[in-house]
């Protein structure tokens, strides 16, 4: 039993989270928002150089070949850091739903994966139950689903139409597309497998990133309690804004664990990741959800104002919380399995 | 990360198992509130040590196994799984015990830790005074150096077990220019020396938990000082202090009280489900104590790699005293009109013991620092906030 990270990926967290703060500063954020496609080639250039692109995509496609516990740290760091890249959702949604089609895709797989590693080919894929689908614009490949089926369908053969989000950093495409024969890469049962995995993983990485989030919310209105003075001293050192603050400290140190022990069921593949899965998911996004409502808070009326940035990680914050089943789902999955189905509970059966 | 038993984590679980499902008392003790039930609680202590069940954590020649927080984490699972009764000196092996061994001379340890072990020896704490609660820098007790004795004056209040304990520890001015954490010195000392009187404090469910202890004159040998005179706050506060509070309160615990809860809501479900928000305080019971066990493996991960607890742990106490005040109320809505009824009405039913632990779970965001004293920590020390 061991319930702790290596050395080894502890420090790739250090590396990725050293990199996001010098390269995805608030203000390259604010002028992506200034661009037509809100992404930048040169930013994804810089992830493909660090071997991003490449994290989960297997060896025998050129990629490291390495899981969702690898990735958990860093899909954390880009809450952090509000990356609006899609790495998050291309690394453990995308990348295992294309890797994961049965033989007969061999060279479809082949083909894409390798360029995915290598950063000549970026991917989009539908979240279940949500009619857009983020970053289609800048896709080479979309990964559609059409009933239960799985679709793989290159940009060229869409129409897209753009839906403007609370967080500007947000890239929504209504997709309009034929699905086909020739474009149907799984079905049937394999499919639901296929979406049921996808599904799980979108949740767990939009739980690390949320949690991530928390985090820069907490750190931003700490900085801020420090520069602003009220009655003569730091508004900070009062209890009622401290108390603010370590409310959310709370909710993200038990958002941890569930995180991270539903990574590593994910990872190994064990019964109950669903279940644990939402946990993490209604963990994180709780604390996401109070961290920007006290972080505001602290920030009084300055957190109000566009100037300020917390807005960046606020915004995105409000959008996630819903994506990958809001909170209403994870709770009615982890309702039915407590009550149920008989769920071995109590002392001795968290492992 | 591996997240799986070892084969000897395993065979230890096994080892508890068994021992426990033989020697657990089949009716439950008297709470050890009572006198006779602090009698039972001191022969479960006893037995517990004979089968060297006390203090897994403590080394070999102390009674114990030597077992790291793992396997103390196994351990305490197979204890609250097995319903066994709740540890009478707490105050001894979980608060004094760490910090005996990590500031005891060799002589003191040998003198007090083999009879904490055993239930000789049980201990009541001595940290609150009427002007010192939150504010326990504003200490008064003093004992005063007189040759190779300490001459104790002063109050402490809301000392748990000070009823039918027969020790307690705490701290004192030992310098009377002192002032706030300077100049206290933390002592030991037999409840039954002259001079001593010890006032009982009937608690919400009208049983004397905590009482007053008042010191006359009270003569201690100045080797009962722990720690070196005036290093009380350091050895109070020390990192020990950290681990103490890992310890105090296991997850186990919550585990069991949350998988009775669900046990509860779908015994009563049908009426429990007029309250939508029954099922989901339910469901919430269940993640926030899984979610308690998961920081605690993962600290106690941290420590037996050989590194340190910080600051972070101090969100523990706030967590699980809320988490445990949350469990009881919903406990109680469950139970509707039975909710106010003792377990012993004729009209009770199944109220088991969830008024009992409802008023228990009242003081938990109250004792062992106050939550808003921890978020005063959480804020400044973790966070890194502006001071007062």
């Amino acid at each position: 039993m061991d319930f702790s990270f290596s050395s080894d990926q502890l420090l790739f967290q250090d590396n990725v989270r050293s990199f996001l703060l010098n390269e995805v500063t608030p203000e390259r954020l604010r002028e992506l928002w200034q661009s037509d496609s809100g992404r930048c080639a040169a930013l994804w250039g810089q992830l493909v150089e660090l071997g991003l692109s490449a994290i989960t995509v297997p060896e025998a496609c050129g990629g490291m070949g390495m899981n969702e516990l690898d990735f958990i740290l860093l899909a954390q760091e880009c809450g952090y850091a509000g990356l609006p890249e899609p790495l998050v959702d291309t690394m453990l949604v995308g990348v295992p739903l294309l890797a994961g089609l049965d033989a007969q895709h061999a060279p479809l797989q082949q083909r894409w994966l390798a360029r995915i590693a290598e950063g000549r080919a970026r991917l989009a894929v539908a979240e279940p139950g949500n009619p857009l689908v983020s970053d289609a614009h800048v896709a080479d490949l979309l990964l559609l689903a059409h009933g239960d089926e799985v679709h793989a369908v290159e940009r060229s053969a869409v129409s897209l139409i753009r839906n403007a989000s609370v967080d500007p950093s947000r890239q929504l495409f209504q997709v309009q597309w034929t699905p086909s024969a020739s474009t149907c890469v799984a079905s049937a049962e394999q499919a639901q497998h296929l979406w049921a995995g996808a599904f799980n993983r979108g949740a767990l990485g939009n739980a690390a990133q949320l949690l991530g989030l928390a985090k820069r919310m907490v750190d931003l209105a700490v900085d801020y309690s420090f520069e602003r003075k009220q009655f003569g001293k730091p508004v900070g050192s009062f209890q009622a804004v401290k108390h603010l603050m370590a409310n959310v400290a709370v909710q993200i140190e038990f958002a941890k664990g569930p995180l991270y022990r539903a990574a590593h069921a994910v990872a190994h593949n064990l019964p109950g990741q669903a279940v644990q899965v939402s946990h993490a998911k209604l963990a994180c996004a709780e604390a996401a959800a109070l961290a920007a409502k006290n972080a505001i808070q602290v920030h009084g009326a300055m957190g109000y104002t566009w100037e300020v940035d917390l807005q960046l990680f606020m915004k995105r914050a409000w959008a996630l919380d819903k994506c990958w089943g809001d909170r209403g789902l994870h709770k009615a999955r982890v309702r039915a399995a407590l009550f149920d189905t008989g769920l071995a509970i109590g002392a001795g059966s968290t492992f | 990360m591996d997240l799986t038993y070892t084969a000897a984590q395993q065979a230890f679980r096994a080892e508890a198992r068994a021992w426990l499902a033989a020697n657990v008392p089949a009716q439950p003790l008297q709470s050890f509130d009572t006198e006779l039930g602090f009698a039972q609680h001191r022969a479960w202590e006893a037995r517990l040590n004979e089968g060297r069940w006390g203090m897994v954590t403590w080394p070999t020649e102390l009674g114990g196994r030597g077992c790291d927080l793992i396997e103390w984490l196994i351990f305490e699972e197979e204890y609250y799984r097995a319903g066994a009764p709740a540890r009478v000196n707490q105050n001894g092996i979980f608060l004094l015990g760490p910090t005996l061994m990590e500031y005891g001379s060799e002589a003191q340890k040998a003198r007090f830790l083999p009879r904490m072990a055993t239930g000789q020896d049980i201990w009541a704490q001595g940290w609150s005074e009427p002007g010192a609660g939150s504010d326990m820098a504003a200490i008064r007790s003093k004992a005063e150096r007189v040759g190779d004795h300490y001459v104790i004056n002063g109050q402490k209040t809301w000392s748990t077990r000070a009823v039918w304990a027969d020790w307690v520890f705490g701290i004192f001015r030992t310098d009377p220019n002192s002032q706030r954490h300077h100049g206290l010195t933390f002592i030991l000392l037999p409840l039954d020396t002259p001079g001593i009187s010890v006032r009982p404090i009937p608690q919400l469910n009208g049983l004397p938990g905590f009482g007053e202890i008042f010191f006359d004159d009270v003569k201690v040998p100045v080797e009962n000082a722990l720690g070196g005179e005036g290093m009380g706050w350091h050895v109070a506060m020390s990192t020990a202090g950290f681990e103490r509070g890992l310890m105090l309160r296991s997850p186990a615990r919550f585990q069991e009280t949350a998988r009775r809860l669900v046990q509860l809501y779908l015994a009563n479900r049908e009426a429990a489900d007029r309250d939508p928000a029954i099922a989901e305080a339910v469901m919430r019971a269940w993640l926030d104590a899984e979610a308690y066990t998961l920081a605690t493996y993962m600290t106690a991960s941290q420590l037996v790699k050989g590194g340190k607890i910080g600051p972070e742990s101090s969100t523990n106490k706030i967590f699980w005293s809320e988490l445990d005040q949350r469990m009881h109320e919903t406990a109680l809505s469950i139970l509707g009109l039975r909710a106010e009824l003792l377990p012993e009405a004729p009209a009770a039913g199944d109220v088991g013991q969830w008024l009992d632990g409802f008023l228990f779970a009242q003081a938990g965001p109250i004792y062992a620092g106050t939550n808003e004293i921890q978020r005063n920590i959480i804020a400044e020390r973790m966070l890194g906030m502006p001071r007062a």
